[in-house]
């Protein structure tokens, strides 16, 4: 039997009974559309961690200094020597490092004319715009230069524009940084919300020096200290490589005897993010089992109705059989309305479920990514459901004694 | 005498049914031997084995013992999809509820067993039409058989039979549901075709349907209990 006519058939068998044909496809339909919804969502969730990932910098590893022991006293992260300029420079000429930055930070109050606004002071060097790949929206960031020399100059975020310079050129205005005057020569692009919901536009980003001199104050102490350093690895590099070559270097460098605990920490930022986002992972995988129970439960109303279906029609199938039809003729039929009525349902499931997907993106907070790969799956997950419980029903028509289903009453 | 003579031979066939525990001996060993070209009429009360034997010729059911041969083939030796083309290209069945297909309309009816044929049926539309002309019924080749007489409803069937151009016909009970006007038209129909060189077996309780076959036999207990032809 032609394959066109097999279809021809099919659709004839299934609209003969319109109401039941719907009723039976509303599982599938169920099932694919929260397949598809849940799918979305899994890919939504993992576009998000990796946006988070590429803007922290997927290529980034922070150096910190570590927890001591001083009679079996842990100290607490941060209480070991500091690291200072001295080591950036040693680290930058590490073969792996594309680029460097060492910060301080403090919070201070801003102060222009009758505003003051408290807000948070990075004292940097010009690599933290590459290694944070930060760009400007105006103006410029500081050079090399004004940072050795400690120019009274400031980079901007777009929070503290707001609040010092609301509606006027920020460019080129002197504030005061904790009574400090500075000008403000460029404008950090806006960057919203981390992911822990700290404002990451509200900041004032100064020439390492300049904020350790004149505002934070030099203690002898504590000169040339830097309160974490943070590396970009340079293409190529593997992180995991980058972190141990590091981890070796400074061991080193820090005379650590072979066997003691480091007095420091290297980090790789993407790491955290993404073992925070295997949490969601599970919760995915969960959501997408119960759309799959959903589907199961959807393929079990056909195999019902299809062998409501073959009892209906077992004279026909006789009488098919009498007129010639081979057992797999009938395999083939009733496969063919059970791949019909699950092909039909999927593609309006594929329908709702980009309806759905869209709505929740649009209404809710969720994050949806729909694309080929994943509508093609739903699809295929209904026809994998007709063929897998249309079989059974299929099986036992095309089973039968010819002159038992022509005499069947 | 070469098996090929006969275009369906029956040796020794027996059909037991088991109904619960009890055995049904439908057939007790029937000899049968029927020529190209006959047109055979199988009388008998209810149960004597005029459709079992039926079924056993139309390869619809298996006997319990014994053979039986459809133009020199022996059934017991073929495959299922074997039989099925046998059923589909040698043979063409009437039933007496006609057996057509509700939904569709009569030329979809006709056209249903060269859905399954694997020989070359160059166009099946032009030959199911050709097959409702034989029948007279070609101007209602777009009724569904709701909107046809018993006596048309039949004649579509027929027409169905026709459609494989098969070599034997096998009529079980064809006029059971028509008056008598009626069944003789359709038993008019049926010698018609029989003159064309198709093989008619015709199962019938009525004599005067059998009338119009050219032999009759008589089935009774599962055994032929008469054959004779009558004159030409």
């Amino acid at each position: 039997m032609k394959l066109s006519v097999a279809f021809a058939s099919a659709i004839e068998a299934l609209t003969a009974n319109v109401l039941r044909s719907f009723l039976t496809m509303l599982g599938i339909i169920i099932g694919v559309a929260s397949v598809m919804i849940m799918m979305a969502m899994g890919a939504g969730a993992k576009a998000q961690i990796e946006a988070q990932i590429s803007a922290l910098g997927a290529s980034t590893l922070t150096v910190r200094p570590g927890a001591t022991r001083r009679g079996g006293v842990s100290q607490g992260a941060g209480a070991s020597t500091p690291f200072t300029e001295a080591d950036m420079e040693v680290i930058r000429r590490l073969p792996f490092v594309q680029a460097i930055d060492g910060q301080i930070n403090s919070g201070v109050t801003a102060v222009s004319g009758q505003t003051n606004w408290s807000t948070q002071l990075i004292g940097t060097n010009p690599g933290y715009f590459e290694v944070q790949s930060l760009d400007v929206i105006e103006g410029r960031v500081f050079t090399e230069r004004e940072a050795r020399s400690g120019a009274a100059v400031a980079v901007l975020g777009q929070s503290v524009v707001k609040e010092l310079f609301d509606g006027i050129n920020p460019l080129g205005q002197r504030f005061r940084v904790n009574s400090v005057p500075v000008t403000v020569i460029g404008v950090l692009e806006g960057r919203g919300q981390s992911s822990f919901g700290q404002d990451r536009d509200d900041i004032v980003i100064l020439p390492l020096t300049t904020a350790r001199n004149r505002i934070i104050g030099a203690h002898p102490t504590t000169s040339k200290h830097v309160s974490r350093v943070e590396v970009m690895v340079a293409n190529g590099y593997d992180m995991a490589v980058a972190q141990s070559d590091l981890e070796d270097f400074l061991r080193e460098r820090r005379r650590i005897k072979p066997g003691a605990s480091d007095n420091f920490r290297v980090y790789i930022i993407a790491d955290f993010i993404r073992a925070r986002s295997e949490t969601q992972q599970t919760m995915g995988i969960l959501l997408a089992f119960m759309a799959g129970v959903a589907l199961f439960v959807g393929g079990v109303g056909v195999m019902n109705i299809m062998l409501v279906s073959v009892t209906e029609r077992t004279r026909e199938i006789g009488l098919r059989m009498a007129l010639g039809a081979r057992s797999t003729d009938i395999m083939a039929q009733f496969l063919t309305e059970a791949l019909v009525l699950c092909g039909t349902g999927g593609l309006i499931g594929v329908a709702l479920g980009f309806a759905g997907a869209w709505i929740a993106a649009k209404t809710g907070d969720w994050s949806m990514s729909l694309n080929v790969q994943i509508t093609l799956m739903s699809f295929g997950a209904a026809a994998a459901v007709g063929i897998f419980f249309g079989y059974f029903p299929a099986r036992r028509a095309a089973r039968l004694n010819p002159i038992d289903a022509l005499r069947y009453e | 005498m070469t098996l090929n003579q006969y275009i369906i031979e029956a040796r020794n066939l027996t059909k037991v049914y088991t109904m619960g525990d009890q055995k049904v001996h439908a057939l007790r060993g029937v000899d049968l031997k029927i020529e190209p070209g006959e047109f055979t009429a199988i009388m008998g009360p209810s149960g004597s084995g005029k459709s079992t034997l039926m079924n056993l010729i139309g390869a619809l059911d298996q006997p319990t013992s014994g053979e039986l041969f459809i133009e020199g083939q022996p059934l017991s030796t073929m495959i299922p999809p074997a039989l099925a083309d046998l059923r589909n290209r040698t043979l063409g069945f009437v039933f007496q509820q006609f057996n057509l297909l509700p939904r569709a309309d009569a030329l979809q009816n006709v056209k249903l067993p060269l859905r399954y044929a694997r020989h070359e049926i160059i166009d099946a539309d032009a030959r199911a039409r050709e097959c409702l002309q034989m029948v007279d019924l070609e101007e209602r080749m777009d009724h569904r058989p709701a909107q046809l007489s018993g006596g048309q409803q039949q004649r579509v069937a027929i027409a169905r039979a026709l459609a494989g151009k098969p070599r034997i016909i096998l009529a079980d009970e064809p006029t059971g549901a028509l008056d008598t006007k009626t069944s003789e038209d359709i038993m008019k129909l049926l010698v018609e075709l029989n003159a064309s060189g198709i093989t008619i077996i015709l199962v019938t309780h009525e004599a005067e349907v059998a009338a119009f076959a050219r032999r009759q036999i008589h089935f009774r207990d599962g055994l032929i209990e008469s054959d004779e032809r009558s004159g030409l």
